[in-house]
């Protein structure tokens, strides 16, 4: 009796299993931490239930470079996941991978599941189109660095407007801290905002090949007199604290929200942070560019991760990621995404959702990065860049800015290095991805 | 008359030593010759284009002024941690010996960083130490001490000093505490009836009766501060300010994980275990002089 219910469970079991298979399974690896994995969660489980034929699995593997580095070990081993969220340092990395990456408008057309890129913001999708126009990578979130300021405290010191320019911004930090502010302006991330942004900003290359978009014989240009000039500035404006260093990361956000600096230039992300931390009145406008390079701002570049389809799997599997990268740029979806957590929408369709909605109206200054990133048509200097080894370009970076700030180099001297240093690491990446 | 037990069968040491070597050759032996034959590989982080490069990933760590003064650092910042942690450890453990009521709290007080993790500990610090909210900084700020570890260098490095020999004195504790119990009292008892004061039977019995453990713990530490720190790092300065904390094994560590240049991550990591390699005969062929057992 007991042996003959075991049986018909277990062939019920089977059964039951059988019909779950059916589903196309799937894989996708994120490093969205936090409410953002609850918020992924949603979109996946949104999809599953939307239709029978696939089933996407979402699995968190911890931050930008753990998710990054276990999808390419992985790959290595031969169980690479089907979708994989790069940030966007690594964008070269993956680029150079030919026999590992599926580009994703081949995988649209593969599937004949229709891409049309004028649905896109250009500014989004540029960073991830080749030369010739192809997207590589379905962009997820993004965002871009925009100037916050503390209203109330440039009300104490008779400052109007929020600074347009560099030199503008220059005047305000000293009278911020001339009315007692204990530091002016603080920047996060310092080489996306203060050399990369800066630079599209500007309209001004910061490396030859068109920032490494036309080649991996790239090299950098970035000890141009124009960033060592603005860099220089804000060193000197260490002396009175109108300039205050606060870190390699974001974690000078406690600086601005604590009410020690008056502005900060970061990740237009921070809005959920600020918004939760800031007992004062705070906005945030465009990034300053520089009147004494150009006189007026181009469009600014985009920071975040984009999702990169990996090979080795089956036909029908791909099948189902084109229809889950469709079902994610669907303004629904889209419009919810950038709403909830201060991404940017990827899509026109999205942002006038949005607008529809009334979201800019609630919530004033979210749309900055949308206007700052489609200022302008993207031009080669400001499309994006695109260099191997970045992470470790970064580090060297960060190093000699810090050398800057504490004062053991000048500007000159800092970026020269920086460039030389910078520039054997892509000789180093031309090399190994021949 | 000694009575002894003969084994006739050849093969019963081997089998008793084959656990312990299968282990050796398997997470020891192989790894290290892996790293030595990546040292040699140009490759693209994902292992599709491989080329073999002879010396060029040490060639051109050679060429590297920032590889080489990072030398330094590492002797500093090793010899340091290793000092600060034994250090304390030793004081504890003479305050922890003759502590009579309560001595098992004060002990698994004492043990407990052994169990947190390298990056929560370096969390731990940075949030003490950190310029903008910490405590530390705020208590230096009243005594005129302007701390600020982000652009300070020699603030930075004290700071990864304490840190990692914060982690380590919990280790350090427990063989200090275990090799002074294992010191027969009535040794002891016997110079302080002689009239010998604490601090006087510390120097002249103590001390030397625990050497070989201090040798030990020497080479743990050494070890420990080369090869286990790069989480510490990571998690406080990212070897900034400049490069200033930038030790060997956290370039290692970021070369290789961060920024997957695995060639030039594996080249380091061969120099840095031929270093701890040759500290260790070092080590064993004059500091184990001076050490009774």
């Amino acid at each position: 009796m007991l042996k003959k219910t075991l049986v018909a469970a277990s062939v019920a079991a089977a059964l039951l299993s059988g019909a779950a298979n059916a589903a196309v399974e799937v894989n996708w690896w994120h490093a969205m931490g936090g409410t953002n994995t609850e918020r992924v969660n949603k979109i996946t489980a949104d999809f599953n239930a939307s239709q029978t034929d696939y089933q996407i699995n979402a699995v968190y593997k911890g931050n930008y470079t753990e998710t990054m580095t276990a999808a390419i070990a992985a790959f290595r081993a031969k169980k690479q996941p089907h979708i994989v969220q790069v940030f966007e340092v690594g964008t070269a990395t993956m680029m150079a991978a030919k026999g590992a990456v599926y580009p994703i408008e081949q995988v649209m057309n593969d599937a004949g599941v229709k891409l049309n890129k004028s649905d896109y913001l250009p500014a989004v999708i540029s960073y991830y189109q080749t030369p010739e126009g192809e997207l590589l990578s379905m962009p997820f979130n993004s965002s871009t660095p925009v100037l916050w300021y503390n209203r109330d405290a440039f009300k104490k010191a008779g400052l109007d407007t929020a600074p347009e320019t560099w030199d503008e911004v220059t005047t305000s930090a000293k009278k911020l801290v001339d009315s007692g502010m204990k530091c002016g302006i603080a920047v996060g991330w310092q080489s996306w905002g203060l050399i990369e942004n800066y630079s599209a900003w500007n309209n001004i290359a910061v490396g030859t090949k068109q920032n490494g978009y036309a080649g991996l014989d790239t090299e950098f240009t970035f000890n141009n007199k124009n960033v060592t000039a603005n860099l220089q500035r804000l060193s000197d404006m260490q002396a009175d604290g109108s300039f205050t260093y606060g870190g390699r990361r974001g974690e000078s956000l406690a600086m601005f929200t604590n009410g020690d600096c008056g502005m900060w230039i970061n990740s237009s992300a921070y809005y959920g942070s600020i918004k939760g931390q800031a007992k004062f009145d705070y906005a945030q406008t465009m990034m300053p560019f520089d009147s004494n390079v150009t006189n007026a701002p181009q469009n600014s570049i985009i920071g975040g991760a984009t999702l990169w389809t990996l090979k080795g799997h089956k036909k029908e599997e791909y099948k189902g990621v084109a229809e889950f990268m469709r079902y994610l740029s669907s303004a629904e979806v889209q419009s919810w995404w950038h709403q909830e957590t201060g991404y940017v929408p990827i899509t026109t369709a999205a942002y006038e959702l949005s607008k529809k909605e009334g979201f800019y109206d609630k919530n004033p200054g979210t749309d900055i990065a949308i206007k700052q990133l489609s200022l302008n048509t993207p031009t080669k200097n400001s499309r994006g860049v695109r260099f191997g080894n970045f992470v470790q370009v970064r580090d060297v970076i960060n190093a000699e800015m810090e050398k800057i700030w504490n004062g053991s180099k000048t500007a000159q001297e800092a970026m020269d290095d920086a460039v030389s240093q910078s520039n054997k690491l892509l000789r180093k990446f031309e090399k190994a991805n021949k | 008359m000694h009575k002894r037990v003969h084994y006739n069968t050849s093969y019963l040491p081997y089998l008793l030593v084959a656990p312990q070597i299968t282990i050796t050759l398997l997470f020891f032996i192989w790894p290290a010759v892996q790293a030595l034959y990546q040292s040699f590989l140009l490759e693209d982080a994902f292992g599709l284009s491989t080329e073999f490069v002879w010396f060029d990933n040490f060639a051109e760590l050679y060429d590297s002024e920032n590889y080489l003064n990072s030398f330094t650092r590492t002797a500093f910042f090793s010899v340091s941690v290793a000092a600060l942690s034994m250090g304390f450890a030793l004081f504890f453990a003479a305050l922890a010996d003759r502590v009579i009521k309560g001595s098992h709290t004060y002990r698994t007080l004492l043990i407990i960083p052994y169990a947190v993790a390298p990056v929560l500990a370096g969390t731990l610090w940075l949030f003490l130490f950190n310029p903008t909210l910490g405590i530390v900084p705020y208590f230096l700020d009243i005594v005129s001490i302007n701390w600020n570890h982000k652009l300070n260098s020699g603030q930075a490095m004290s700071l990864v000093i304490i840190a990692a020999a914060w982690k380590q004195v919990s280790y350090n504790f427990l063989f200090f505490v275990a090799a002074m119990h294992s010191i027969p009292k009535s040794l002891i008892e016997a110079a302080a009836i002689d009239g010998a004061g604490p601090l006087h039977r510390f120097r002249t019995i103590i001390f030397p009766l625990i050497s070989p453990t201090t040798f030990f713990l020497l080479v743990v530490n050494i070890i420990y501060a080369f090869f286990d720190t790069f989480g510490i790092i990571h998690a406080i300065t990212s070897g900034g300010p400049g490069n200033s904390t930038e030790i060997l094994v956290y370039k290692v560590f970021n070369d290789g994980f961060v920024g997957l240049d695995l060639g030039g991550s594996a080249a380091q990591s061969v120099i840095l275990m031929f270093i701890v390699i040759l500290l260790t005969v070092v080590q064993f062929k004059y500091v184990e002089r001076k050490v009774e057992y």
